[in-house]
């Protein structure tokens, strides 16, 4: 068993299979809401679901509208089980929170390029070792 | 960050869900941003309010958060996606009017003040010098920062809710002196002869040095509305909810002069308004004025230069609805509108869903070409209030006496 410590940006327990993203995401515009699918031509994810994933990504960028879009993927039954991030800033805290996505930073993200599946729990991302 | 037993109660939901959510988000970002604590503030100003930038997802938050969040400080809201009373007339459809409405009336059953202005400094909610502010609207936030004194970072729309439901900011960012410092010297030297000139000013620094926080030098004496107008274009070009301007702003003094400078000379104004008005024609569909909202003066303005005129193309003026109302009991809205211009009130056209309907589109504000083209793809020309209504006027663009 692996553990990163990191830092809470939303309490909870999330947990399913890793979706690294090396690349930032935007959520208003660069996710489709309806299908829970990452949009954005030319984004190293592009057509995959983060659907009950835990997704991992460096940091977010675009729209402050973002954070609502968060929410919309969550009522949609589409957000991501978790989210893991390098460096969070408002867009995806805010997003995280108000849509109850357990959420952490400050964590070394390229541990987790290879990782099938993780579970995130205040704060704490770990992983069982192959 | 260090929090008080009251403020650990309202993260453990001992205030209610809305409490609880708003007092995460706030402590998110004190985190985030290397905050200590958390200050009180004295008003709260809430931007994200059209329905056609919220969306469903928008709207469902903010009643999520008004079945038990109530504002404890005094709150005011930005501008909606259309004038609430003659959105018809404005040509916006009934749904999203329903829609638009829906969100101002989950706004004031959270006991927010639903002013529906970008300028609240204009219907009386002025703060004063050193106050502590949550204020989103990126203008008001400049205008508060570097015309009144006052402290406040440029906040989102959830943390600016978040603020006005626990009364409290974290304490990071233009909060702290050392990042109120200017960073950027701007010699002004080109001519600034109307406030739609010092918007450009304003766009000019932003898109030559985005981030700097200026200290303008100029031998002009700013107005009022010329403060507005660049506090308007700062921001949207350059990011920067901030600047000082030497002898007139109220910290410019106290500070020394950055070592890094900016000479905005005639040819960088005229550089910089030819990118703003790319793909300019001298057709007219449309001149909007009042961006930032129009104040009282400048409605005093409009009705000088319309009074027994008649416009030939559409010309839409946006106010606050207090300064609407005081406008109607002078008499200067009948004036206005007998040209046959409209007054939209509490609506804002950067966030009202005008995309398709008008292409060339002339406008006072550097800040409304921005969004404009970015939103809604318009071609926008710049001019001052005066060549505006002459252009509404004659119905279409001239060069001369420009």
């Amino acid at each position: 068993m692996t553990e990163l410590h990191g830092r809470t940006i939303k309490r909870g327990r999330g947990a399913g299979p890793v979706l690294f993203s090396p690349a930032p995401i935007s959520f208003f515009g660069g996710i489709d809401l309806e299908r829970g699918v990452v949009s954005e031509p030319g984004h190293p994810l592009h057509g995959q679901s983060i659907a009950g994933r835990v997704l991992v990504f460096p940091h977010g960028k675009g729209s402050t509208v973002g954070s609502y879009a968060l929410l919309r993927l969550a009522r949609n039954a589409l957000a991501p089980a978790a989210i893991v991030i390098r460096r969070c800033e408002t867009i995806v805290a805010v997003g995280a929170i108000i849509a109850g996505i357990p959420c952490v930073d400050l964590i070394d993200i390229d541990r987790l390029a290879q990782v099938d599946s993780a579970i995130v729990e205040d704060g704490v991302v770990s992983w069982a070792d192959d | 960050m260090q929090l008080s037993d009251m403020e650990r109660g309202m993260l453990e939901g001992e205030r209610g869900d809305a409490v609880r959510t708003a007092m995460e988000i706030l402590v998110a970002l004190g985190e985030i941003f290397d905050a200590d604590r958390l200050l009180p503030v004295r008003s709260v100003q809430i931007a994200g309010v059209s329905y056609h930038n919220l969306g469903d997802a928008g709207l469902e938050f903010v009643e999520q958060m008004a079945t038990d969040g109530r504002a404890v400080v005094p709150t005011s809201l930005n501008p909606a996606g259309m004038d609430p009373d003659r959105y018809r007339e404005m040509g916006i459809d009934a749904e999203f009017a329903a829609r638009q409405m829906r969100i101002v009336e989950a706004f004031r059953r959270m006991g927010v003040n639903t002013t529906l202005t970008c300028t609240p400094y204009h219907v009386g909610l002025v703060p004063a010098r050193d106050d502590t502010l949550a204020w989103s609207e990126s203008s008001a936030v400049t205008y508060a920062n570097s015309v009144l004194g006052a402290r406040s970072n440029r906040e989102g729309g959830p943390s600016a809710l978040a603020a006005a439901l626990c009364g409290r900011t974290p304490r990071y960012g233009l909060h702290l002196d050392e990042t109120r410092r200017p960073t950027l010297r701007v010699i002004a030297a080109g001519s600034l002869r109307c406030p739609a000139d010092w918007g450009l000013l304003g766009a000019a620094i932003g898109q030559q040095r985005p981030g700097a926080l200026p200290l303008i030098e100029t031998a002009e004496r700013p107005d009022q509305v010329s403060l507005k107008s660049l506090a308007a274009a700062l921001p949207t070009f350059g990011g920067q909810p901030m600047f000082h301007v030497a002898g007139v702003t109220p910290e410019a003094a106290r500070h020394a002069l950055p070592a890094d400078s900016l000479c905005v000379d005639a040819a960088l104004l005229r550089a910089t308004r030819e990118r703003l008005e790319i793909g300019a024609e001298d057709r007219v569909d449309l001149v909007t004025v009042g961006c930032p909202h129009a104040s009282l003066d400048e409605l005093e303005q409009l009705a000088r230069l319309l009074a027994d005129r008649r416009v030939v193309a559409p010309l839409w003026i946006s106010t606050a609805p207090a300064i609407c109302q005081q406008a109607a009991k002078r008499g200067l809205s009948q004036t206005i509108e007998l040209s046959g211009a409209r007054i939209w009130s509490g609506t804002c056209f950067a966030v009202a869903p005008l995309k398709g309907r008008f292409t060339q589109v002339v406008t006072n504000s550097a800040k409304g070409c921005y969004y404009g083209a970015g939103h809604n793809l318009f071609r926008m020309r710049l001019a001052s209030l005066e060549r505006c209504v002459q252009t509404a006027l004659a119905g279409r663009w001239s060069e001369v006496d420009r």
